[in-house]
């Protein structure tokens, strides 16, 4: 059963772009969007697919759905070949678009699923139930007769995942499905896509910013830079290779001098003549507790707040790392 | 609530819909949405009325001032008006928004036919029906019917046929003008004018009186984009009157040829155009 | 220039700048100025010389240089009715105009000005050019068309913005805007004599026409620039625009106004 759903090989892409020099010439820039990336994923995993804005991310998720042609390399999704069996991959696939839509937007949220479920081919009790499933567990019953372009951006999202989801595809892609959600809707997708890889075995890749959406949803963790395969492995290990900084940022009863001697910190500024510092240090090395009480030796404290290391800075450490 | 299910489903339920299930479900959708909107449907009905008659009022209004132009009366030219408007018409009607392809591209909808089994072309073209254009149609088979009924043409069965396979083959072309124009716009940024030129361009040449037409433009839109063959030469058959230099009478039996020389034309620069979008040769 | 005007001014700069970075589609324009100008030049002259070669007025140059002066002024005369402000409106983004403080007619106008003018160049030069060189064309050799010619064509440059402002204000009441840009792209267009010069048009229908503003937009100046028509008459035209131009901006600023509230009312 470990069958692979997404299998590339020496994937490449590259982009060429013109730019004028001068009133007539054109010069023609050759850009690798994706270099070489070579992945295996397995029937049933969930893998989150990271990097910086224009690391290659559309453009990897635009060939294993056929929508691009590889410079080089292979591409195989769902064992088919994304180019020539395009039509039949796309009843095995689903795909959330961050910035396009599926759904019809002067029509009902109800029409576009029946339309869509005609384009899948899907038998009519199969849809009804399918449909009535999504429902349930996206909790959209409230506006099904709303027309596409009057849903919030929370109902919107939650619309865009059943609707790419109705054909019970055995591959799921995700592009940052949860960026401008509110906690709670964050937390209700989260738990669906979870209910549903635990229920149909679904296959799982998603593009995000979000920890959040690592943490909770996903095995493993593809990073790129630049086109290039960064990184792959688990989230723990990522955070351990990188060791990634928590930010420490306490407000203090009076000034002080900048705080550069708590031990296993690193001084990151400070405002208001030192009032407020702020304070970098590895989880792996020293916990907040101890920065807290070292901090709390040299100045009263009267406010704090810990920051999580963020993805960005998690991805900048990692490219770093490779430089 | 089963009701507000597409019709493409009103089947056996265990039965997989068929494969036209897909476009059915589409198009019966966007009808019943431009319909839903009663003001507005009836504005565009009224629009698109207007337009053709403008139009037709603009070739009436020469014809106001001269009694023939290029050896056709406004008797006869009104046969040419009415079965170019009509394919037209019929054509910008199942055709006429794959001219929104750059809005398609720039906004990325395209992807999302990738997306679907069906083939990608076909999603544009069943993507949507412009029904307000039926109203222009009623100009162009209203001029037809007062041409047909005002000259003196020798009814025959093959002149019936005729007139019939024109009026189809004429559709056909302007139908591959719009694909044409839309694969086009795979290349061009902003070029959505200039395939304007000969798609709009086409269609006000389709109901001009071709004789009076420069060299250059007899090659242009008698043969490249053979609008001339289209309405004029055919009626000139039906009318039994002689052809002009390059334009003779019997090209009148050639127009499903000319229909399939622009669907070649039309198909192979959407694949050139699918291609240089995908990257694979551009 | 007063300070007050100075944001107009630049605005007017950003449409000049704006439209002379699409190369391309001012090439696709003047593709389809040619295209049209030619199967103009065909019916028209065939006309003409069918009235045996002068027809109200109009000989084979006269009408050349009407056909070519029409097609050159396609870019910059707005005849199909849509605007970035009727966009504006629809998406919301009209209540930042109302934010700032310019006059949203005056910064609209001042805009689409800009890119008219900046269009004369790369699609009315040409245009011209093409009467000329291929077609040939008389164009008259005395200064008074000229000196009535060019600020009459300025108005009906403005007077075509404003109208076109004045039209995309239905969008405060209305939410589908389409069948008003639609109805007036056909009557703008056959009134203005985009296909057929006025002129050529049965007593009562031009008397129609002319209780528009259209014929301000195109047919006027072209009349006068084409010398056609009298020095008086050119003058007596001039004013016509003018006038013209006044009340539709009047109507203009009335109409913001008046939806501005309707926003308030509604909140957007």
């Amino acid at each position: 059963m470990n069958e692979a759903v997404i299998a590339t090989r020496g994937l490449t892409r590259d982009f060429v772009r013109r730019t004028r020099s001068g009133r007539l010439l054109r010069d023609r820039t050759v850009v690798r969007a994706v270099d070489e990336l070579t992945v295996t994923i397995s029937a049933g995993e969930s893998v989150g697919y990271i990097g910086a804005n224009g690391a290659g991310k559309s453009t990897t998720i635009k060939m294993l759905v056929g929508i691009l042609v590889p410079t080089a390399g292979e591409v195989r999704t769902c064992g088919l070949d994304p180019l020539r069996q395009r039509r039949q991959l796309a009843h095995e696939v689903g795909v959330v678009f961050g910035q396009r839509s599926q759904l019809w937007w002067d029509l009902p949220v109800r029409e576009s699923f029946s339309i869509l479920a005609a384009i899948h081919r899907l038998a009519r009790a199969r849809a009804r139930e399918r449909e009535a499933e999504l429902v349930e567990h996206l909790e959209m019953a409230d506006y099904l007769d709303t027309p596409g372009r009057q849903l919030s951006l929370g109902q919107r999202m939650r619309a865009e995942v059943a609707a790419a989801l109705l054909h019970t595809p055995r591959l799921v892609i995700l592009d940052e499905p949860t960026i401008g959600l509110d906690v709670l809707s964050k937390q209700r997708l989260r738990d669906f896509l979870l209910a549903e890889r635990r229920v149909h075995g679904t296959t799982l890749l998603l593009t995000t910013h979000d920890m959040g959406d690592i943490e909770r949803l996903c095995d493993r963790v593809l990073v790129v830079d630049h086109g290039r395969l960064a990184y792959q492995g688990s989230l723990d290990g990522l955070a351990r290779t990188v060791g990634a900084e928590r930010v420490l940022t306490v407000d203090l009863a009076e000034p002080v001098a900048d705080l550069t001697d708590v031990p296993r910190t690193r001084h990151l500024g400070s405002e208001g003549n030192g009032i407020r510092q702020r304070l970098a240090f590895d989880a792996e090395a020293t916990t907040a507790g101890s920065v807290l009480a070292e901090v709390g030796r040299r100045a009263e404290i009267r406010d704090l707040t810990i920051e999580e290391p963020d993805i960005e800075d998690v991805v900048r450490r990692i490219y770093q790392s490779q430089r | 609530m089963a009701e507000s299910l597409a019709p493409a489903l009103d089947q056996g339920a265990g039965m997989p819909p068929t494969r036209l299930a897909a476009y059915r479900a589409v198009l019966s959708s966007r009808i019943r949405a431009q319909r839903s909107y009663r003001a507005n449907f009836y504005t565009d009905l009224a629009g698109s009325f207007l337009i053709g008659f403008i139009e037709l009022a603009e070739v009436w209004i020469l014809f106001h001032n001269v009694h023939a132009l290029g050896g056709l009366t406004f008797r006869n030219i009104l046969l040419v008006f009415g079965i170019a408007d009509l394919a037209f018409s019929v054509a910008q009607m199942v055709f006429g928004h794959v001219d929104r392809m750059p809005t398609f591209l720039r906004a990325g909808t395209l992807d999302v036919f990738y997306l679907r089994p069906q083939p990608v072309l076909l999603q544009v073209i069943t993507s949507e029906i412009g029904l307000r254009r039926l109203a222009r149609a009623l100009v162009g088979l209203g001029s037809l019917a007062v041409g047909l009924s005002l000259n003196q043409i020798h009814w025959s069965w093959a002149n019936a046929v005729l007139l019939l396979v024109t009026i189809l083959s004429a559709t056909a072309v302007h139908s591959a003008m719009l694909v044409w124009a839309g694969g086009v716009q795979f290349f061009l940024v902003n070029g959505a004018e200039m395939t304007n030129a000969f798609v709009y361009g086409g269609r006000y040449a389709a109901t001009q009186v071709a004789s009076v037409w420069s060299a250059p433009l007899k090659v242009l839109f008698g043969f490249v984009f053979p609008m001339a063959v289209t309405a004029y030469v055919p009626a000139l058959h039906l009318l039994g009157l002689p052809g002009p230099a390059w334009l003779p009478t019997w090209l009148a039996w050639w127009t499903p040829v000319f229909a399939l020389w622009m669907w070649g034309l039309a198909l192979f620069t959407w694949r050139q155009g699918i291609r240089h979008y995908q990257g694979g040769g551009g | 220039m007063p300070v007050r005007l100075l944001p107009y001014w630049r605005l007017f700069l950003a449409g000049v700048h704006e439209q002379s970075t699409y190369r391309l589609a001012m090439l696709g324009g003047l593709v389809a100025n040619a295209t049209f100008g030619f199967l103009k030049v065909a019916m028209l002259f065939a006309t003409v010389r069918a009235a045996g070669g002068t027809l109200r007025g109009y000989d084979i140059g006269s009408m050349s240089a009407y056909i070519w002066l029409s097609q050159g002024l396609l870019g910059s005369v707005n005849l199909n009715g849509v605007s970035d402000f009727a966009e504006r409106i629809k998406t919301g983004d009209v209540a930042v105009d109302f934010s700032r403080p310019v006059s949203p007619q005056g910064a609209a106008v001042a805009r689409d000005v800009g890119k008219a003018v900046a269009a004369l160049g790369p699609r009315g030069v040409p245009s011209v050019a093409i009467g000329v060189l291929v077609v040939g064309m008389t164009m008259p050799t005395t200064a008074w068309p000229y000196l009535l010619g060019v600020p009459s064509l300025a108005v009906g440059i403005t007077l075509s913005a404003a109208l076109v402002y004045a039209l995309a204000t239905a969008g405060f009441w209305l939410i589908e805007t389409r069948g008003v840009q639609v109805l007036y792209m056909v009557v703008s267009g056959f009134f203005a004599g985009l296909f057929v010069p006025i002129a050529l048009f049965p007593g009562w229908l031009a008397a129609m026409a002319s209780a528009t503003p259209f014929p301000s937009m195109m047919m006027s100046p072209i009349d006068i620039l084409t010398g056609r028509v009298t020095v008086a008459r050119s003058s007596a035209l001039l004013g016509i625009q003018v006038v013209w131009l006044a009340a539709t901006v009047t109507a203009g600023l009335v109409l913001t106004r008046a939806g501005r509230r309707t926003l308030e009312v509604q909140g957007g």
